[in-house]
């Protein structure tokens, strides 16, 4: 309720004009679509949420496989959980050490011979080029992957033991096991990690900023730069239009997911 | 004897193969912890090249020429507005913590026990709200907190996050592992739904609960969009967001300071780390 009542009021909004509060129709809207900012974070949070989504569902899946046969994984388990108690202010620093043009990432290519950076430039700062979007990539990877691997592995020990036993007695071989029985039995999880990834995939913006700060490199400007920008610069009346659309985006999405999740 | 050492040869390869990315994982830890106890004339030595943007690269030593505390004496001792900040983050995450154990574990076990008509709709209107990012409801927040005239006070982050529904969804996973029997014996033995709650909810509900304060702990120490965008003075600012400030001059402070910020941060990951894992699966329970 204390959500939904001063929503109400941005939907009124996204209506009017800032100053004036005149009612101006969709003016708002068509504002912040031919806006090439709003069009590029579009495009970016996008780019990057179907980028980053299936890498970590995927990179989880593959640790947690493995991990779900060892009988002492807690230890590694709680390696790789660590990164999410780091504070991201904490942790920036450190990428600033790393992908700097002087960091270590270039030492490291210059020592085992490239003379030039990755994608084929001269060793560069990778924080302010288009490969920024790759370490923020990196960064998201490495700070969710804990999250993924626990829930994995929470759907792979759930199956129950009886059902990969009798498929073994049959006559089924370890791979069989895998993609006929595992797999579809880890449906369930596959949706609940989808969605957390997608909730988690918004904190990214901490990185961002902190890294590049307001207004980085054009390939990591995300939605979440361009709200805050706008609010900054008390642009309301695009605010409200933008944060109805995102928000009308995201809710149909999550029911969507649902839909799909209660009607499995 | 050989088919019993097999398997073990290979359970241990797999042991090294998933152990090597998780050292990975950990290392920017060790770059934090060397760089703490580095004297201010030994990292100016070698992150120089990123302060002077010269030719040559970062080097870096595991283990430092002269370890030393001379940083950490100097920002404990000698920089008083770094407990101001330190101060500020505690307070906005103990506030923040307590307020949603107020509100939120009474209405996961409302959610758990009583099922009224709505609540089911209630329910999913929750998971909806716990989706949307923060963005999409800044302004609305900034509107009700300015006609409130919040703003720029530390209410201003910890009264929107005390109504935030994850940890009532996290709880609610805890209250429904208790089964429903129990609770009716407690009723038919005449036990008040307060007396129940009581001495039945809470006991059986602690683990979904703790694990709404460690992954909260987590979240809201780490948090730097609300006080960004709510709070003007430096001076009310968490230690989150003062942390970035800190130029390449002052390697030796943003090292420290880096290192206090994580020491309550590792400490609560390694105290609830069990609830921690069952928070995840907890959030990743259906319905």
């Amino acid at each position: 309720m204390f959500v939904l009542i001063p929503f109400m009021d941005v939907f009124k909004r996204s209506f009017q004009t800032v100053v004036t509060k005149k009612f101006c129709g969709l003016q708002n809207y068509k504002t912040i679509f031919t806006n090439q900012a709003f069009m590029l974070a579009v495009k970016n949070t996008f780019r990057f949420t179907l980028v980053c989504i299936p890498l970590l569902v995927i990179i989880g899946l593959i640790i947690a496989v493995p991990l779900s046969r060892l009988k002492n994984a807690g230890t590694i388990k709680s390696l790789y959980l660590f990164p999410l108690a780091m504070p991201t202010a904490t942790i920036v620093i450190i990428w600033k050490m790393l992908f700097y043009k002087q960091g270590f990432l270039n030492l490291l290519l210059t020592r085992i011979g490239q003379s030039s950076g990755l994608w084929g430039e001269v060793h560069k700062d990778y924080l302010a080029s288009s490969a920024a979007f790759w370490v923020l990539i990196f960064s998201y990877i490495w700070k969710n992957t804990g999250y993924t691997v626990v829930l994995w592995l929470a759907g792979i020990l759930g199956i129950p033991n009886e059902l990969l036993e009798a498929a073994r007695v049959d006559g089924a071989s370890e791979r069989q096991c895998f993609f006929k029985i595992v797999l579809p039995n880890l449906k369930g999880s596959l949706y609940t990690i989808v969605i957390l990834s997608f909730l988690n995939s918004f904190k990214i913006y901490r990185e961002a900023y902190l890294t590049a700060g307001a207004y980085p490199e054009q390939d990591i400007y995300l939605l979440q730069h361009l709200f805050n920008n706008w609010f900054v610069n008390l642009d309301f009346d695009k605010m409200a239009a933008a944060t109805v659309c995102v928000g009308g985006f995201l809710f149909i999405v999550i029911m969507l997911l649902q839909y799909l999740w209660d009607s499995k | 004897m050989p088919k019993k050492i097999i398997p073990t040869i290979k359970n241990n390869l797999t042991t090294i193969l998933l152990l090597l990315p998780a050292i990975f994982v950990c290392l920017p830890i060790i770059l934090l912890i060397t760089g703490s106890v580095m004297g201010n004339g030994e990292l100016k030595q070698y992150l120089s090249p990123i302060i002077m943007n010269g030719i040559d690269y970062i080097s870096w030593k595991i283990i430092p020429d002269y370890p030393t505390f001379e940083n950490y004496k100097k920002l404990l001792f000698l920089t008083p507005q770094f407990f101001v900040l330190f101060w500020n983050s505690i307070k906005l995450v103990g506030c923040i913590l307590i307020g949603q154990l107020i509100v939120g574990v009474p209405a996961a076990w409302a959610f758990a026990v009583y099922n009224h008509r709505g609540s089911r709709l209630l329910f999913v209107l929750y998971v909806v709200l716990m989706l949307i990012p923060f963005q999409v409801t800044m302004l609305s927040n900034y509107l009700v907190l300015n006609s409130l005239g919040l703003l720029n006070t530390h209410k201003a982050i910890i009264l929107p996050a005390v109504f935030s529904t994850f940890p009532v969804f996290l709880s609610y996973g805890g209250f429904r592992c208790i089964p429903m029997q129990l609770i009716e014996a407690a009723r038919i033995d005449g036990a008040g739904e307060f007396r129940i709650f009581y001495t039945i909810g809470l006991p059986l509900g602690k683990s979904g609960i703790l694990s709404a304060v460690v992954l909260g702990f987590l979240e809201y120490w780490n948090m730097m969009e609300q006080p960004m965008a709510f709070l003007e003075s430096k001076s009310l600012w968490p230690l989150s967001l003062y942390l970035p400030e800190i130029t390449w001059a002052q390697a030796g402070y943003a090292f420290v300071a880096s290192m206090i910020t994580l020491i309550p941060a590792v400490f609560v990951f390694i105290w609830g780390q069990d609830y921690l894992e069952q928070g995840i699966i907890f959030s990743g329970l259906k319905e």
